[in-house]
């Protein structure tokens, strides 16, 4: 009845990330419908790859036909922070967590289900589970909605949508730049890269998964460089 | 049709080894310090560059996306959580939108 216990404490974790991934896939949806792509084509990438920034710049990558490539490139550029965390999080994780525990919810492991999970003494797979539920239910349905809706609601009110994920990653980036100044160096170069990838005639023509990586390479290298990450920082 | 499928193969795919592999796999810590540090820079790194400049283009009107870009980056500041913040900046960009013509 223990492990059940655990389940449930997690369910209850998840409440507030699977709302806020609801509102958030809900603008997912809506730009991808007005993109081209179908309703369900929209639900299918949610399903499988459950993660905000990378699916973003998919859906521009896979506008462009043959860039498969850059596609690749913008995905690992993206989510390797994610294998950040599953290594941090397995050495948290406690001698339950098996094996095959570790290859199926390895899948779940986004930006929020990690920050909640890490707060846990020890990480217990059946917590775990129960943590992904309605984080992955809220990501999908807020797609469907989305994507079902996103043809029926007025232009004003999708496009004033289509800003929430953007406003998710200022959320995400502007506390910790304020409060860390290396990170506000990373931020400061990768803006103005990426301003330089929009902006100037040569580098325009680079696609935008590319440039992006790119961009975000360079600073992270550079802020690497300059202010190596002590121990105790992480 | 085809390039849909190959597409979320490859985000699904890629997206499912970056998480699984290093939880199932890697169990010793990483050591050098500039990949430590690396890692902890990229996703900020990322982030950034995925929104500036994109925002000013994801809204009809500049002028609307620059008070979302605004009003997220000032709540942000402040401390809100992501989903305050993200509602907020659609907020912004609403009313804007709404009132621009007028001017």
């Amino acid at each position: 009845m223990l492990t059940n216990k655990d389940f449930f404490r997690g369910l209850r974790a998840g409440i507030p990330i699977g709302a806020g991934y609801f509102s958030v896939s809900l603008s997912f949806g809506i730009l991808a419908v007005s993109y081209g792509f179908t309703w369900w084509q929209a639900v299918f990438i949610s399903m499988l790859t459950v993660t905000s920034a990378g699916q973003f710049a998919g859906l521009q990558a896979m506008l462009t036909p043959g860039q498969y490539f850059p596609l690749l490139l913008s995905q690992v550029t993206i989510n390797i922070r994610y294998s950040m965390m599953s290594v941090s999080l397995s050495q948290k994780a406690d001698a339950t967590f098996g094996r095959l525990w570790r290859w199926l919810l390895g899948f779940f492991m986004t930006d929020e289900i990690f920050a909640v999970a890490a707060g846990e003494p020890v990480v217990k797979p059946r917590f775990f589970a129960g943590l992904t539920v309605l984080p992955w239910l809220g990501w999908v349905l807020g797609t469907l909605t989305g994507g079902l809706l996103g043809s029926v609601l007025p232009q004003d009110l999708m496009n004033a949508l289509s800003v929430a994920l953007y406003g998710m990653f200022i959320a995400i980036v502007a506390p910790v730049a304020k409060k860390e100044k290396p990170v506000l160096l990373a931020v400061g170069i990768a803006a103005g890269c990426s301003c330089l990838c929009t902006w100037l005639p040569g580098l325009k023509a680079l696609p935008s998964g590319i440039s992006v990586s790119l961009c975000a390479i360079i600073a992270a290298a550079v802020a690497a460089a300059l202010f190596p990450v002590k121990e105790e920082d992480q | 049709m085809t390039h849909y499928w190959i597409c979320l193969a490859i985000m699904a795919g890629s997206t499912y080894l970056l998480r699984a592999v290093p939880f199932s796999l890697v169990r010793r810590k990483i050591q050098s310090p500039f990949i430590r540090s690396f890692l902890h820079y990229i996703p900020y790194a990322v982030l950034t560059a995925m929104t500036v400049p994109a925002i000013f283009y994801a809204v009809d009107a500049p002028l609307a996306a620059a008070a979302g870009f605004i009003t997220a980056l000032v709540l942000a500041l402040l401390g809100k959580g992501l989903t305050s913040v993200a509602l907020a900046a659609c907020g912004a960009v609403y009313v804007t939108s709404l009132i621009l013509p007028f001017f």
